[in-house]
């Protein structure tokens, strides 16, 4: 009888393994960045000609939320994040990321230009959907976006007062990973 | 005479179609051939993040292209292979490697396979030392002996 039950055991054995790694999301890779100070960088805003970099958000706890106004996933979340900013828990800054994809045909032009442009994309797309931002940083090129170790926009980082990065999430933030994860979280940090 | 003008029509249209559907233009080559070796040998190590089964080197998505432009810009800082490659586990984690470096998180990716081998051995040589014990023939007592002699007598 015991003998009999061993294939079988076996069997469940495989079967549980196999339906976790089916349920695993293969696009949440751990990032490296999660406890390590958040890159510095120095960018111009979106509202103007001033510049932005993450020591000024010293002292406190907020978001960097990668977008672009092409990302299709973005969309789906910026009512989520707009309706979370109404509740001012929290700073949200936007990393526009890429706005001028390679294949648009203003991809090449000077950089002057293609921030101009892109401000406007931008600043049309962010007055229709709304603006979740206290500001937002153009990144054109996606360097700053590399040190950030972005591979799929949206992305979305807790940065802590110290400017440590203590959290990120790959695609489209829901209302439930605010309530549960973010939310807690941010009261954590904002306790220390 | 229509024949040949129908066939004319097809051959331009695909021509065109052709033309057409070439799709995104080629990434231009840099200028150096030595760095552009480089680049393939480092990049064939790295995984791309977006396809994630593709290497750095043969992935056309876009993030590909920038990491590749970065490489490219880190060689001619004259970072050395570890360096680049630091540099990539530094953003993107252990992950962008197809050959993880060996230390206690990566053991299980390492050597899981191998302890696996040899717990399939040790069953493998349990079932048989079992097997050969059932196959082989009991020795017969001489009762029994004697009762088969009987036996085939009839």
């Amino acid at each position: 009888m015991k003998k009999v039950l061993i294939p079988l055991v076996l069997f469940i054995g495989l079967v549980v393994f196999l339906a976790v790694g089916l349920k695993r999301d293969p696009r949440e890779i751990p990032s490296p960045l999660i406890g390590k100070p958040a890159p510095e960088f120095s960018l111009f805003t979106l509202e103007g000609d001033t510049k932005f970099s993450p020591a000024d958000m010293q002292g406190k706890v907020w978001l960097l939320n990668v977008w672009a106004t092409w990302c299709v996933a973005c969309r789906e979340e910026h009512p989520v994040l707009v309706a979370f900013s109404e509740k001012n828990q929290v700073p949200i800054v936007g990393l526009s990321y890429k706005e001028i994809q390679p294949q648009d045909p203003a991809y090449k032009s000077p950089f002057d230009d293609k921030l101009k442009l892109a401000r406007e994309r931008s600043q049309v797309w962010l007055k229709r959907h709304g603006n979740p931002y206290v500001t937002s940083v153009m990144d054109l090129d996606g360097r700053v976006g590399i040190n950030y170790g972005v591979y799929g926009v949206p992305e979305t980082y807790v940065i802590d007062k110290a400017g440590v990065i203590r959290y990120k999430f790959v695609g489209a933030v829901t209302p439930a990973l605010l309530a549960e994860k973010i939310l807690p979280l941010i009261a954590e940090l904002n306790k220390s | 005479m229509k024949r040949v003008v129908v066939r004319v029509a097809m051959a331009m249209s695909l021509v065109l179609f052709a033309s057409v559907s070439t799709g995104r233009e080629a990434v231009p080559m840099a200028d150096d051939p030595k760095l552009e070796a480089r680049l393939v040998d480092i990049s064939q190590e790295l995984r791309c993040l977006v396809c994630q089964n593709e290497s750095l080197a043969s992935s056309h998505a876009e993030l590909a292209d920038d990491l590749r432009q970065e490489v490219r810009e880190l060689i001619r800082s004259g970072k050395s292979d570890q360096e680049i490659k630091d540099f990539l586990v530094a953003r993107y984690g252990d992950f962008v490697l197809y050959r993880p470096e060996v230390k206690p998180l990566t053991w299980v990716l390492w050597f899981g396979p191998f302890l696996l081998l040899v717990i399939a051995a040790i069953f493998l040589g349990v079932y048989l030392r079992q097997r050969r014990a059932l196959a082989a023939p009991a020795a017969l007592s001489d009762e029994a002996r004697e009762r088969a002699k009987q036996l085939l007598k009839g």
